[in-house]
């Protein structure tokens, strides 16, 4: 039913999709607060889930979206793998075809591997992220999670603050929130941009945005995907970046803060806005996110494989 | 499509509806274990004025919920899958007699999905069938408890329900496929 049968970018998804995908979610939603929380629709499918790269949030997503669906999903793992023993990619990839797969959720480090994977099959794959470039359903969950608090998307106004250029989130996101109208603005240091970034709005410290924006968008500093030296100290970050309760103070009413996860406490966000109780709360939807991802991501295998 | 026969206008649909109401509470002896289910989308409607009608006949209130069977239908997979509606069933129907409405029964796959989709609710005392039109051609051994019209029909007829509610007006009409 999707027009593409595999995920593996942001960029390639049409307008048609997405409304597709986001429609569907509320009905999947509705599953998740069932008692019995499983359909059907997917059964006697077989979904792989590749991860090459830590993940909580996004590995068990998938896993519980598939279950949820009655399909039968393996986890597979690396580290205990074949390819330890020296197996390349590629034949990893051709012994699990040959057992029948229907689907591939796959994560790798490195940029394109995806990309390079989905040619290499002839079933459906999903991009759960690659390397610096691409995270196409945490983008879609984002924009499900904005649809579920505005009721829209045109002409709202959002602030993606940090390292933009390690974050296959903001890839992503900035994508989806450009395509549905979204006024977009890149709160980053020049060290964290791109070489050509003179398309974009930038601005270099959140203090900037964040009386104005509908939607603070805090990216997760890429420790492990920093190859060059880290930000020059964490005060100095804390001075520009951080989101700190004076910040969220500040921020109008009905906005919200989000985050992919998982969070740096102390760096992107402080300890005190994470823990924080009362009317500031309502305003952090990071667990909300995580709660449509599943939906999302139900959406996305059954509109792919029911 | 051409249209072949009018069969229910406004007034007669308002007529079957009551009589169906009727019905239900004569069998059931009263009000007091009935919910009500609608399939989407023209069963949700029907559901909804029968409902009304009980609660105006009876003084109390009535509940009623709307399914989406499209994640319990048999042929996912082999269709173009149609998009999602919403089910929303926010009561529990353990032990109580569900009546589940639909606009036409046909084949009887959507009733066979829908048992199943009620199932995973919880387990009521009594499912029972209500359909505006019974066109035949059944391919399960499902039947209706309530019918509103029997409407014999060839496999290259479509019958076209129309509700005010989601299509402006009340009427009912065979139209020739083309």
């Amino acid at each position: 039913m999707l027009n593409k049968k595999s995920i593996l970018d942001a960029d390639s998804l049409s307008l048609e999709d997405i409304k597709l995908i986001l429609s569907n979610a509320d009905s999947f939603l509705e599953i998740s607060r069932r008692d019995v929380k499983k359909v059907p629709t997917l059964r006697g499918k077989t979904v792989i889930n590749l991860f090459f790269e830590p993940s909580t949030r996004t590995k068990t997503s998938f896993e519980i979206a598939a279950k949820r669906l009655s399909a039968d999903i393996i986890n597979f793992s690396p580290s205990t793998s074949s390819l330890k023993k020296g197996e390349s990619i590629i034949d990893t990839l051709k012994t699990i075809f040959s057992m029948k797969v229907d689907l591939i959720v796959i994560r790798h480090s490195d940029s394109g591997t995806v990309k390079m994977v989905d040619r290499f099959v002839d079933i459906p794959v999903i991009n759960a992220g690659d390397g610096k470039y691409q995270h196409p359903t945490q983008a879609l969950l984002d924009l499900y999670t904005i649809k579920k608090r505005f009721g829209k998307f045109e002409g709202l106004k959002v602030a993606i603050v940090g390292d933009f250029l390690d974050s296959r989130v903001a890839r992503s996101d900035m994508n989806l929130f450009e395509k549905m109208g979204m006024d977009v603005t890149i709160v980053s240091p020049t060290m964290f941009l791109p070489e050509d970034f003179s398309a974009m709005k930038v601005k270099h410290c959140i203090g900037d945005v964040i009386e104005d924006a509908d939607i603070v968008y805090m990216l997760r500093m890429q420790f492990e995907r920093q190859d060059r030296k880290f930000y020059p100290s964490v005060m100095e970050y804390n001075r520009f970046l951080t989101l700190n309760m004076d910040r969220l103070g500040k921020m109008k009413p009905g906005s919200i803060v989000m985050h992919p996860g998982p969070v740096n406490r102390g760096i992107e966000i402080t300890d005190e806005v994470m823990d924080t109780s009362g009317e500031l709360a309502e305003k952090i939807v990071i667990e909300e996110q995580v709660t449509f991802g599943v939906a999302v991501r139900m959406a996305i295998l059954y509109l792919i494989l029911g | 499509m051409i249209e072949k026969a009018y069969i229910l206008n406004e007034d007669d649909i308002d007529r079957v509806v009551r009589r169906i109401s009727h019905e239900i509470l004569e069998r059931n002896k009263g009000p007091e274990s009935l919910v009500f289910i609608g399939i989407q989308k023209r069963g949700v409607p029907l559901a909804d004025r029968i409902a009304k009608n009980i609660e105006k006949f009876e003084g109390t209130e009535i509940k009623a919920g709307k399914l989406d069977i499209t994640f319990y239908r048999d042929d996912i997979g082999q269709n173009i899958k149609p998009n999602a509606r919403i089910t929303d069933i926010s009561f529990d129907i353990e032990g109580k007699n569900v009546i589940l409405v639909d606009d036409v029964l046909y084949t009887g796959r959507t009733v066979r999905a829908a048992l199943d989709a009620i199932i995973d609710f919880g387990r009521p005392k009594s499912i029972q069938l209500v359909v505006l039109i019974d066109r035949g051609h059944r391919e399960l051994p499902i039947r209706a408890d309530y019918v509103g019209k029997n409407l014999p029909t060839s496999l290259n007829e479509a019958v076209e329900v129309k509700l005010k509610e989601t299509d402006g007006l009340d009427s009912v009409t065979v139209v020739e496929k083309g």
